[in-house]
């Protein structure tokens, strides 16, 4: 057989316990009252563009990015604004947000909600990049960096490869495995119109090894389409990283602090794609997303498709209710999410799972000295030092770790995982990238 | 035999001279002056090197204080008005009188008036848990009971109450270097003016957030309702962001703005019992709490904290606030018992079952 790419340092292989991945994609309805965080991307906060009590359409403009780096809200659903006000969303804050009383269904004349695939690309490289931006497409992978801001190549540099991460690496999760099965022919016109954006005529699709029916599917799709080709990748996390997978597929390193167009390379995720089909040929803004509810002890693991601003109870609800041996609830994989202490938090345009942790299993071990092992450092797939790293936490050497490029890290959450020790690398490393990217822009307004 | 003696004898004792010189010519080129004030200064400062007067060190801050012109900036806080007396006494300079100070933890969110509402598992640092959500209570302003204000003290003046899961103050021991509050990422800690006997009046509470919802947090904060305000004789309070502030330098402890608070967010620690009884607050029947129990967390602070004061007379009125202080703490023990196992453990905000 033949040996499958991956990218080469460090690197884990947890269980995968992919549960829903034969779960067709539902469409749940929602009712009630939402609340709309204005707050859903990586940047600068978006400005509330709607009053209270005002009556709003499905894909009505909710809240307007400011600034570059920034995404638009749109309603995801309609009815009337019942008021702006600060609700516990998934940052375990309360955040400014929209709050909604559902009436009807009543979406904006403009939007083209037909399923007829408009395959025909019409607008030009810029027209794409304007409605992506209008869209308020973010990355859907659940880094939610606002997608326009990739597509806008800085001057001086050239992308010469676009890369479709379908890796999907986090256990558990299913969402884009299934966009991949049920969504493949939107999602080809889709990379048509990224390579389109980005004036690339190589796209590659990366998917791990444990998705065989959707590297089929695609590369049965993709068979008569010029320049975009399927990868299946060896099974290993954390793959679905920008960084790893350019290394995975082109053997290209993205340099310490760079970004990945100073190698050429531009990665999208597939669910972040699929928005840029339906922005460009439907005039559909981001308003919904597939969101995988999963856990060992839950009735129905599903892959659902519903509209930002669902509350996780009612996802939870739909895949059977909450489980009685329930311990922890967690937005995104067993990796990299975030557990949350609320149910009734609304799903953003990253939520990409709801995870439910049975109780045996949601607890950490106590903490031992370290033994010194080194396994952290050689599961990094930045090649940092992760003990040294947390030690300069806790003895708040936050100098040292910006030497130790603390910055670098990706916070994939390797390090942890394999700890015998069960030592909370992670959690002091984030400690150490807060402070250094305090100090950093300490210095930079300082040298302004 | 012996020449061999005699000439290692004379060859050492040549080398010894000719090093000797070498190193007189050297000491001269590389003569370090340094003026011998600094060494004076840092005499009389207490050797502390708790950086609360902003520099690393005592040594560097007495660097700073011969460099400077006046002593207007600079000041050590562990050795007070005595200690800089006599550091302008050496330096010829006129010493700045400074209040003498001292911290505050401006949060009342004891197991027993905050519910906890989710269980944080991870890394055992305020820090942390601050990073990554409200805490194990929903207020997002609070106390988050991990103690890092008690690790940054220098001067074993700050310590954590396993009955209430908030830090403590020591008032003897408390020298407002201000390392807790630089420690704290809620911005609890607060430095006031050190009052006759070690009074306090302040508002324990900085929940920002409108009065209903500050309550569904916290039984003990403070809504904004401008009682206070509007009963202050002395114009110390001032009013902003639904929160009531007690200026320490204008407040002549009254106390009239206690009585008048209907949340008990207003804390008075070691003062002499007051003549009338309590329940005659009018605010006090409306609560759920017996109001000889949501007391407790105060008097605890208040029995604590009057370990520093000595007067005779003084004594004797704190036996009588300590015994039925004890005794309210032994009471709420029973109740707090449960809520700190569940505490016991230590990473992520947890979902408990059911909710």
């Amino acid at each position: 057989m033949q040996k499958l790419k991956t990218f080469p340092k460090g690197g884990v292989h947890p269980p995968e316990h992919k549960l829903s991945a034969g779960s067709p994609i539902e469409t749940l309805p929602v009712s009630g009252r939402v609340a709309i965080p204005v707050v859903q991307h990586l940047g600068a906060p978006a400005e509330p563009v709607v009053q209270r009590g005002e009556e709003v359409k499905v894909g009505q403009l909710l809240a307007k990015g400011t600034g570059f780096v920034s995404a638009n809200v749109h309603a995801p659903v309609s009815g009337k604004v019942f008021r702006i006000d600060k609700k516990f969303d998934a940052s375990g804050y309360k955040r400014t947000s929209v709050i909604i009383d559902i009436n009807g269904d009543d979406w904006d004349p403009e939007i083209d909600r037909s399923t007829t695939l408009r395959k025909e690309i019409t607008a030009s490289r810029e027209e794409i990049i304007e409605k992506v931006q209008a869209a308020g497409i973010v990355g859907m992978g659940g880094a939610t960096f606002p997608t326009h801001v990739k597509l806008n190549v800085p001057r001086g540099k050239k992308a010469d490869i676009l890369i479709i991460n379908g890796v999907e690496c986090e256990p558990f999760l299913t969402a884009d495995h299934r966009l991949m099965l049920e969504r493949g022919e939107e999602l080809v016109v889709g990379i048509r119109i990224l390579m389109k954006a980005l004036a690339v005529t190589t796209a590659v699709i990366g998917i791990e090894n444990n998705k065989p029916d959707a590297i089929d599917h695609l590369t049965k799709l993709t068979a008569d389409e010029p320049g975009i080709t399927v990868q299946p990748l060896k099974v290993k996390y954390p793959q679905g990283g920008e960084k790893q997978l350019i290394k995975a597929i082109t053997g290209r390193e993205v340099p310490s602090g760079g970004l990945p167009v100073d190698v050429g390379a531009v990665v999208h995720n597939v669910g972040t794609t699929l928005a840029a089909y339906e922005a460009v040929q439907k005039n559909k803004p981001l308003i919904e997303r597939i969101v995988t509810v999963t856990g060992k002890s839950v009735a129905k693991p599903s892959n659902f498709l519903v509209r930002i601003g669902t509350p996780i109870s009612a996802l939870i609800d739909a895949a059977g209710g909450l489980p009685e041996d329930t311990g922890k609830v967690v937005l995104g994989g067993p990796m990299m999410g975030k557990a949350v202490s609320k149910l009734d938090i609304p799903v953003t345009k990253g939520t990409s799972g709801v995870l439910i942790i049975p109780d045996n299993e949601a607890h950490r071990a106590p903490v031992e000295p370290c033994i010194r092992c080194a396994k952290c450092v050689s599961v990094c797939p930045m090649g940092l030092e992760p003990y040294l790293l947390m030690d300069l936490g806790v003895y708040e050497k936050f100098e040292r770790a910006q030497n130790e490029r603390v910055m670098d890290c990706i916070e994939c959450g390797s390090c942890s995982y394999i700890c015998p020790a069960d030592r909370p690398l992670l959690d002091y490393i984030r400690l150490d990238k807060l402070r250094v990217g305090e100090m950093i822009r300490k210095a930079r307004q300082a040298a302004k | 035999m012996s020449d061999i003696v005699l000439y290692t004898v004379i060859s050492l004792t040549l080398l010894g001279i000719l090093a000797a010189v070498i190193l007189y010519f050297v000491a001269q080129k590389f003569k370090v002056v340094e003026d011998p004030r600094i060494d004076a200064v840092e005499e009389v400062l207490p050797h502390a090197n708790c950086g609360g007067c902003g520099y690393p060190g005592c040594r560097p801050f007495a660097e700073a204080c011969v460099k400077a012109d006046s002593l207007d900036d600079l000041f050590c806080p562990v050795g007070g008005n005595e200690v800089m007396a006599k550091v302008a006494e050496i330096l010829g300079l006129e010493a700045v009188e400074a209040e003498p100070r001292v911290a505050v933890i401006r949060c009342q969110g004891s197991y027993e008036h905050r519910p906890r509402t989710s269980r944080y598992e991870g890394a055992s640092t305020c820090a942390i848990e601050h990073a990554l959500y409200t805490g194990d209570t929903d207020c997002p302003y609070g106390c988050l009971g991990l103690g890092d204000c008690v690790a940054a003290c220098d001067f074993e003046a700050l310590f954590m109450d396993e009955k209430t899961g908030l830090p403590y103050v020591i008032d003897e021991n408390c020298v407002a270097c201000g390392a807790c509050v630089e420690a704290c990422p809620r911005d609890i800690i607060e430095l006031r003016k050190r009052n006759k006997r070690d009074r306090k009046i302040f508002v324990s509470c900085i929940n920002e957030e409108k009065g209903g919802v500050a309550r569904q947090y916290c039984k003990v904060a403070c809504i904004g309702c401008s009682k206070c305000f509007q009963v202050c004789p002395f114009d110390a309070i001032t009013m902003g962001n639904n929160l009531a502030f007690i200026d320490s330098d204008a407040c002549k402890l009254c106390r009239k703005c206690v009585v008048v608070c209907p949340t008990d967010s207003i804390l008075e620690i070691n003062f002499p019992p007051r003549k009338e009884p309590k329940e005659v607050k009018p605010a006090a029947a409306k609560k759920a709490v017996p109001p000889k129990q949501e007391k407790a967390a105060p008097a605890v602070a208040a029995a604590k904290e009057t370990v520093a004061v000595k007067e005779k007379e003084q004594e004797k009125e704190k036996k009588a606030e300590n015994i039925p202080a004890e005794e309210k703490a032994s009471e709420k023990d029973a109740g707090g018992e449960d809520e700190k196992k569940k505490e016991a453990g230590g990473s992520s905000p947890e979902e408990k079952k059911g909710s």
